[in-house]
């Protein structure tokens, strides 16, 4: 009995004189519990440095009060030979902006030199990738575009208005596996008012497949295919395969690139594809995108 | 007897806490922090307002933790570049500080207007940890704790890389300010009524 009583009071004095030696270390610790228990979920960030991968979007958006100046540049292709200078005398060019409506809404405008076209894009991200409890596994972008072309055409056809449009349609479906590894697919529709022969379909269906692979802090390998379903291949064309490198510096990023494909828009390179990527028909590029804060977020 | 001596010493135990008559915590969850970079080519700002932290004020130990990732910049590729490239907030993804007010009096409490204090503790960012000794004030109001510091952190300190080419952007030393509002807590009441 007596001994229990002196163990009590050994504890309840021990407990009172409790130096506080742990005692910093156990309030950041109480504060940590704390905070985990409010946890949220936090979206993932970066998936990819830019808007495009290479020629087809991301799922990245610039973020509301962002304008991004993008300058997509091809030149001719590597086995035009010596003449040519491997393709660098010939350039095919687009030139964009767009502009963060909201961190979730994006819209773009685009002049390329190919066909003298014209194109609009919106841009939706619907869901996004996040970490916590009740993680989203994906980010789902929605992508809707139209395309122009000012052409002055000579073939007896009168290229009215709707004949010169085509539509896009994308789900831009990504996943960051790791810091360093991001995928990405893309289910998608391009719809041409008009086509050149009666043997083509106006529906273009397209699974386009990509991922990066960052090989610094600033820099990554990229790769993008656009496989179109057996029943949209028209004669004459093949899918677009591209293989870049981007480096990302401050406020721009560049990226380099190679690829089968001169067109830079979704109409282009999905139903103008043209070159044999192994047989060297092949266009070296870049795109340069420059940022601008128009709308400062703090 | 055995068995009762047992249970009072218990109940006396569940129902010790020090001074449950007046709070001895402060907290907030809601504090802000921001740094500010000047150099002569840009000046970069950032802000939190999920800083949070908690004040023995019967100890005067304090401690407080932010989100790497509830920094808002004005450039949003700037606050990307910050999570993904500076301050890797992936790996790390918090702040945090855990430390004492130096020379604390309780009856600092009781003071009228602001008085001067110094935090003495360990910041933690990037994976790093450093010894620091903050000057701040505190600020007794009605039902509320205002503590208020700032302090500067050189990145190069906490092993954050900076690339040649962004050199002249950012400063060596950063200015961070914390304000840290924070209002009494009653201390787990439930624990002395056994």
């Amino acid at each position: 009995m007596r001994l229990l009583s002196t163990m009590g009071l050994g504890l309840l004095l021990a407990l009172l004189l409790r130096v506080p030696a742990h005692a910093q270390d156990s309030l950041l610790a109480e504060l940590s519990s704390q905070l985990l228990d409010s946890a949220s979920r936090a979206p993932v960030l970066a998936t990819f440095k830019g808007t495009r991968i290479i020629n087809g979007h991301s799922v990245e958006t610039p973020g509301g009060g962002t304008l991004v100046f993008l300058i997509s540049h091809r030149f001719g292709t590597l086995n035009s030979g010596a003449y040519n200078f491997f393709g660098l005398d010939q350039a095919s060019i687009r030139l964009g902006l767009e502009y963060g409506l909201s961190d979730h809404l994006t819209a773009g405008v685009g002049r390329s030199s190919l066909d003298k076209t014209y194109d609009g894009f919106l841009k939706y991200r619907a869901l996004r990738q996040s970490t916590g409890p009740r993680a989203m596994p994906v980010s789902v972008t929605l992508f809707g575009s139209s395309a122009l072309t000012s052409l002055r055409y000579f073939d007896g056809l009168d290229h009215t208005l709707p004949r010169r449009l085509t539509y896009t349609v994308q789900a831009l479906v990504a996943r960051k596996i790791s810091a360093g590894l991001s995928v990405q697919v893309v289910p998608t529709l391009v719809h041409r008012n008009l086509v050149d022969t009666r043997r083509q379909h106006n529906d273009v269906y397209a699974l386009g497949v990509a991922g990066r692979q960052k090989l610094s802090k600033r820099t990554a390998l990229m790769l993008e295919y656009y496989y179109r379903l057996p029943t949209s291949e028209d004669p004459g064309t093949r899918n677009a395969l591209a293989a870049g490198f981007d480096i990302e510096t401050g406020g721009h990023v560049f990226q380099l690139h190679v690829t089968n494909s001169q067109g830079m828009i979704e109409k282009h390179f999905l139903t103008q594809t043209s070159g044999n990527f192994f047989d060297g028909d092949i266009y070296f590029g870049f795109n340069v995108a420059r940022n601008f804060t128009l709308k400062p977020r703090l | 007897m055995r068995y009762f001596t047992g249970f009072l010493l218990l109940a006396l135990l569940l129902a010790y806490r020090p001074g449950t008559a007046q709070p001895t915590r402060y907290q907030t969850r809601a504090g802000t922090v921001s740094f500010f970079s000047a150099s002569p080519l840009e000046d970069i700002e950032a802000r939190s307002q999920q800083l949070a932290a908690v004040l023995d004020t019967r100890t005067g130990q304090l401690a407080f933790s932010v989100p790497i990732r509830s920094f808002q910049f004005k450039r949003s590729l700037m606050q990307e570049h910050f999570n993904e490239n500076y301050l890797e907030s992936e790996k790390y993804p918090k702040a945090t500080f855990s430390g004492r007010l130096l020379d604390w009096k309780p009856e600092t409490l009781a003071a009228a207007g602001a008085v001067p204090v110094v935090a003495e503790g360990d910041l933690t960012m990037h994976g790093v940890t450093r010894h620091l000794k903050v000057p701040g004030t505190l600020t007794p109001l009605t039902g509320q704790l205002l503590l208020n510091a700032s302090f500067s952190v050189a990145p190069a300190e906490y092993n954050i890389d900076i690339p040649a080419l962004v050199r002249d952007h950012i400063a060596k030393s950063v200015l961070v300010t914390v304000r840290l509002p924070c209002t009494p807590v009653a201390v787990a009441t439930s624990a002395s009524q056994p």
